[in-house]
C-alpha cells in the first residue's frame, strides 16, 4: 500500500515538473522526419569513408583554372572533399572503409558567365572510375556499390542542364549502383535514383550571417520573391522556362498589394526576405534553388512551388511540416491558399524554422561545424549501413556495361 | 512590350498548329486547302483594315475538330484562361509521366486582382506573427507603464505634417499612451481634428499666449507651455513616465521602449539636426566639412566608467554650421537651447502633490520663481546627480531633435491636397533667396504667359533647410 502511494507521489511531481517544462513559452520546436529525430547525430564512429587519391587534373587543378567554383551553388562537391579529407570518419586504410569518395569536380567547367558546362563531365567521371577501379581493387569488388559521388549539377548525374536532354542521356550507366549525393530531386524521374541522398545547393554562410536583422524586426511583408519570371533569352515563347508556373505567378500576383514579387535585384535582398511571412520557391529550369536555403535561414516560411520535388534531407527533415507546397496547377489560388491557412500552423511553422540545427543542416560552412549538411550527408549514408551482403559480386554477376551511353562520352579525358 | 509579342507567339503557335494539322488532313481535298487560303487572305486583308493582327485562333476554333485549349478539367467555379497554349505537350518521361517535360500552358485567373477578403485575412496573419515576435524577441518589462507625451504645438503651415508624423509614432506604441497638447493661442478646431485621428487618448489644452517669431522666445514659451502641461498631470494624476514629443521631432520606436526603465528622472541623447546647411556642392566647403564636421552634434548626458551620471555633454554644434537662425523668417536652423527638453523622460509620480516613496531631492512645480527661470526639467531637480542615463548609457540615439518651419505668410494648399492638379509649379508670392535654385530646363522652354517664372526660377515651397536641389514633377511624353 505504502508502495503504491510512493508512485504515484512519484509520478505526480514528474508530471507537474514536466508540464512546467512545457509552459515555457519555446519558441523552437524540435524536428524530426521519417527516419526519426536525427538531425543531430553524430556520424563519427557510425561509418568510415577512404578517399581516393586522383591526380590533380580531377579537383585541384580545374579550381586553379577557375576559382569561381568556390562560390556558386554546386560548390558543394568542392567543400565535401575538403571536409572529408580532414574529417575524423577519414581512415587512410581502405579495408576498414564503408563508403569510398572519388574526389572529381564535374560541374567546374565554367562559362565566361559562371555557367556551368555539363559535356564533359561524363567522361571525366568515366576516366576516373577506370583509373579507380584499375587501382584499386574496391570498385570492382561491388562495381560501385559502396561508392558515393557528389553530382550537385541542375540534373544530377544525367550531366545536362536541359531537361528534355538530361532524361534522354540519363543517369551514367557506370553509376547506376553508386550512391549519388546531389540537389536535384524530383519523384518518378530518371535523374533521380533509389536511394540517392538529396542534399541543399551551396550557399555563402557568411555572407547570409553578415545580413542578419535583429529578430524583432516585425515581419510585414506577406509575399516575398525576386527573381526571373519569364527566361527570354532561353525561352522566348514563353511557357516553357518553370513549366509556365513563374509566369502565372506573375500574372496573377503582379499587382497584389500582399505580392512582394519583381525581378528587380535589390542589395537588400537577404534583409526583405527576414522582413517576409512566406517567401516563394518556384521551380526554373530545375526544381531545386538556393532560395529554399536562403529561406530557412532567414525564417521566411518556404513556399515550395515544383510538382513532386524532392528536398533535401527528406528523411531528417519533414518538409510538408516546415514549408508550404503548392502545385503548380494551383497556382492562380495562391492568395487563397495562402491566407486559409490557421495562424497557428504559421507560427508553428516559423518555431520550426527557428530551430537552430535546421538553419545549421542547410549550410556547408567552413570550417565544419557539428549538425551542419556535411554531417547530414555522412548521417545519410551512415543510415544506409549496413551493406547488404548481395552487392559483394562474384564475377559472374557483373553486369555494368562500360561502353554503354553516347559515343562522344567514351572518349577519353 | 510583352504584351505585342504575344500575340505573335500566340500566332506562332497556332500557325505551327495549323501545319501540323494539314498534313493530318492531308486526306480532306484540295477545296479544304484552298478554303484555309482564302481565309488567311481574308485575315491578312482583315487586320491591314482594322489596323492590328487579326488572330486566326478564332476562326480556328469555329472550325477545328479536335478539342483542345482545356488541358486542365477543374471542378473549381471559374476556369482558368490559359494565355499560352499547345495541343502538342509531349510527355518525354517514361515512367508514370506525372510531370511532364515540353510547353505548358500559362494559368490566369479570369479576375487576376487582389480580393479585400483575403487582404484582410492576410493582415490578421501579418499581426498575429508581429505579436508573436513581439512577445518573444524584445525584451519586454511584464509591466509596462503608459506613456504621458507632452507636445507644445501651434497653427501654422507645417504643423499638419509634424503632427501627422508625431501621431503615426504614437500611434506605433505598443503601451497606453496618453497625449497631452498644448497649443498657444487657444485650442482651435484644426488641431483637434488632426489629433482626433489618433485614435489615442489625448488632452487637448489651450495656452493664452501667441506663439512669438523670434526663436528664443519660442524656446521660452515652448517651456512655459511644458510646466501647464505637467501641472495638469500633477492635478489629474495621471500615473505614468512623461515624456517630452516635440511636433518637429524624429522618434526611434526604441525610445518609447526605453524610457521604460526611468525610476525617477532620465535623459537620453539627442541628435541635432540638421548638422549643417551648407551648401555641399562647394567643394572646398566640403572638404572641410568632412573632416571636422561629420558627426551629428549630440546632446546628453554622459558617463564615466561605472556607467554613473557624470554630466553633459552639449555639441550643439557651431552657429556657421546652423545658419544662426535667429527668427522663423531666417534661412538656417536655430540653435539648440542648453538642454533641450526632448531628452528627458520623468515618473509622473514625481510631480505629484503626495506620492509614496518621492524622493526629497524634487522641487514643487509650484515652488516661487520656478516659473520664469526654467528651461529644463533640470530645474525640477535639487540635486542632479539624480538622474538616470538611459540608452546604454545614452550612447544610442533614440530621438532627433529639428526645428524646420515655413516661412511666415506661406500658402499651403488645403489639406495638402492640390487640386486641379499643378501642369506648371506656380511660384510662390514672396521672392525667395534668389541664389537658391538653379536654372531648371524646362522653364527655358516655359509658354510666355509664365514668363515670371524665368525671373523667380522656382518651383515647390521649400522650407528654409532645405539643401537639395528641388524635386520637379515633369510631365514627360509617355510611350506606350
Amino acid at each position: 500500500m505504502r508502495a503504491w502511494l510512493w508512485v504515484f507521489a512519484v509520478a505526480l511531481v514528474g508530471s507537474f515538473a514536466q508540464s512546467l517544462g512545457a509552459e515555457q513559452r519555446a519558441h523552437t520546436e524540435r524536428i524530426s522526419g521519417s527516419a526519426g529525430d536525427v538531425l543531430e547525430d553524430n556520424p563519427v564512429g557510425r561509418l568510415k569513408v577512404y578517399v581516393y587519391e586522383l591526380p590533380s587534373k580531377y579537383n585541384k587543378k580545374l579550381l586553379q583554372k577557375d576559382p569561381r567554383c568556390l562560390n556558386h551553388m554546386f560548390a558543394a562537391e568542392i567543400f565535401m572533399h575538403r571536409f572529408l579529407l580532414s574529417s575524423p570518419v577519414r581512415t587512410l586504410n581502405p579495408e576498414e572503409a564503408d563508403w569510398f569518395y572519388t574526389p572529381i569536380y564535374t560541374t567546374c567547367d565554367l562559362t565566361p558567365t559562371g555557367l556551368p558546362l555539363p559535356f564533359k563531365s561524363p567522361r571525366m567521371t568515366r576516366s576516373a572510375i577506370q583509373l579507380i577501379s584499375s587501382k584499386w581493387p574496391y570498385w570492382n569488388r561491388t562495381e560501385g556499390a559502396d561508392h558515393f559521388f557528389v553530382v550537385p549539377h541542375d540534373f544530377g548525374a544525367c550531366f545536362h542542364y536541359q531537361e528534355e536532354k538530361a532524361i534522354d542521356r540519363g543517369i551514367l550507366s557506370l553509376l547506376r549502383h553508386a550512391t549519388l549525393v546531389q540537389t536535384f530531386g524530383q519523384r518518378n524521374h530518371v535523374c533521380l535514383k533509389e536511394g540517392s541522398i538529396t542534399i541543399p545547393p551551396y550557399a555563402p554562410p557568411q555572407k547570409m550571417q553578415a545580413h542578419l536583422i535583429p529578430q524583432d524586426t516585425p515581419r510585414s511583408i506577406f509575399v516575398y520573391f525576386r527573381g526571373l519570371f519569364y527566361d527570354v533569352n532561353n525561352d522566348p515563347e514563353g511557357g516553357y522556362y518553370a513549366r509556365g508556373a513563374r509566369a502565372a505567378v506573375w500574372e496573377n500576383f503582379k499587382d497584389n498589394p500582399l505580392f512582394d514579387i519583381s525581378t528587380d535585384h535589390p542589395t537588400t535582398y537577404y534583409e526583405d526576405m527576414q522582413r517576409a511571412v512566406f517567401c516563394l520557391c518556384p521551380l526554373g529550369w530545375a526544381p531545386w534553388s538556393p532560395r529554399l536555403v536562403e529561406a530557412v535561414v532567414f525564417g521566411c516560411i518556404p513556399v515550395i512551388i515544383a510538382d513532386d520535388i524532392v528536398l533535401p534531407f527528406a528523411d531528417a527533415i519533414p518538409w510538408e511540416e516546415i514549408g508550404v507546397f503548392v502545385a503548380e496547377e494551383d497556382v492562380p489560388d495562391l492568395d487563397t491558399i495562402l491566407t486559409s491557412i490557421s495562424p497557428e500552423v504559421i507560427l508553428r511553422k516559423q518555431r520550426l524554422l527557428a530551430n537552430p540545427s535546421m538553419k545549421r543542416a542547410m549550410l556547408f560552412p567552413q570550417p565544419a561545424q557539428s549538425g551542419d549538411a556535411f554531417h547530414q550527408i555522412l548521417n545519410g549514408l551512415a543510415r544506409k549501413l549496413p551493406h547488404h551482403k548481395s552487392v559483394y559480386l562474384k564475377t559472374s554477376e557483373k553486369v555494368l556495361n562500360w561502353t554503354a551511353g553516347p559515343v562522344g562520352d567514351l572518349k577519353p579525358w | 512590350m510583352k504584351f505585342l509579342a504575344m500575340p505573335q507567339s500566340h500566332a506562332d503557335g497556332q500557325s505551327g498548329a495549323l501545319r501540323g494539322l494539314s498534313p493530318a488532313d492531308s486526306s480532306k481535298s484540295p477545296a479544304a486547302t484552298i478554303f484555309w487560303l482564302a481565309v488567311h487572305a481574308v485575315c491578312c486583308l482583315g487586320s491591314l483594315v482594322l489596323g492590328f493582327r487579326f488572330s486566326r485562333l478564332f476562326v480556328f476554333l469555329l472550325y477545328s475538330t479536335s478539342p483542345m485549349l482545356r488541358a486542365t478539367d477543374k471542378t473549381t467555379t471559374y476556369d482558368p484562361i490559359v494565355l499560352l497554349s499547345d495541343p502538342s505537350q509531349s510527355p518525354v518521361n517514361q515512367s508514370t509521366p506525372h510531370v511532364a517535360v515540353g510547353r505548358h500552358g500559362i494559368q490566369v485567373r479570369p479576375w487576376p486582382h487582389p480580393e479585400p477578403v483575403e487582404v484582410m485575412k492576410a493582415h490578421q496573419i501579418i499581426e498575429r506573427v508581429q505579436r508573436e515576435q513581439r512577445a518573444q524577441f524584445t525584451a519586454k518589462n511584464p509591466n509596462p507603464r503608459s506613456l504621458i507625451v507632452i507636445t507644445p504645438t501651434y497653427v501654422r503651415a507645417f504643423q499638419a505634417m509634424h503632427l501627422t508624423a508625431l501621431m503615426h509614432s504614437l500611434m506605433l506604441v505598443p503601451y497606453k499612451v496618453v497625449w497631452i497638447v498644448v497649443e498657444a493661442g487657444g485650442v482651435t478646431s484644426e488641431t483637434a481634428l488632426l489629433i482626433k485621428r489618433s485614435g489615442l487618448r489625448t488632452v487637448h489644452v489651450g495656452f493664452k499666449q501667441e506663439m512669438p517669431e523670434a526663436w528664443e522666445d519660442r524656446h521660452s514659451l515652448e517651456a512655459k507651455m511644458r510646466v501647464h502641461a505637467l501641472r495638469i498631470v500633477r492635478d489629474k494624476n495621471l500615473d505614468g513616465i512623461v515624456m517630452f514629443a516635440d511636433d518637429s521631432n524624429i522618434h526611434s520606436m526604441e525610445l518609447f521602449d526605453e524610457v521604460q526603465a526611468v525610476k525617477w528622472i532620465g535623459a537620453v541623447s539627442l541628435g541635432i539636426l540638421p548638422h549643417s546647411t551648407v551648401d555641399e556642392s562647394d567643394q572646398a566647403v566640403s572638404k572641410v566639412m568632412d573632416e571636422s564636421n561629420s558627426l551629428i552634434p549630440i546632446q546628453g548626458p554622459v558617463c564615466d566608467s561605472a556607467n554613473q551620471f557624470k554630466g553633459w555633454r552639449t555639441d550643439n554644434g557651431s552657429p556657421n554650421m546652423l545658419g544662426g537662425a535667429t527668427h522663423v523668417d531666417d534661412r538656417g536652423s536655430p540653435l539648440p537651447g542648453k538642454l533641450e527638453w526632448a531628452g528627458f523622460a520623468l515618473n509622473s509620480r514625481m510631480l505629484w502633490k503626495h506620492a509614496e516613496g518621492k524622493p526629497g531631492w524634487v522641487r514643487d512645480l509650484d515652488s516661487p520663481n520656478w516659473d520664469n527661470d526654467v528651461d529644463s526639467p533640470m530645474s525640477l531637480l535639487k540635486d542632479i546627480s539624480a538622474l538616470e542615463p538611459l540608452g546604454n548609457c545614452s550612447r544610442r540615439l533614440m530621438v532627433w531633435r529639428l526645428r524646420v518651419e515655413a516661412r511666415p505668410g506661406t500658402e499651403f494648399p488645403k489639406g495638402w491636397l492640390i487640386d486641379p492638379p499643378l501642369g506648371i509649379p506656380a511660384p510662390s508670392k514672396r521672392t525667395p533667396w534668389p541664389d537658391a535654385f538653379p536654372k531648371l530646363p524646362f522653364t527655358e522652354n516655359a509658354s510666355s504667359d509664365e514668363e515670371e517664372i524665368n525671373q523667380h526660377p522656382t518651383e515647390n515651397r521649400r522650407h528654409e533647410t532645405e539643401t537639395a536641389k528641388p524635386q520637379l514633377l515633369r510631365r514627360e511624353p509617355v510611350e506606350n
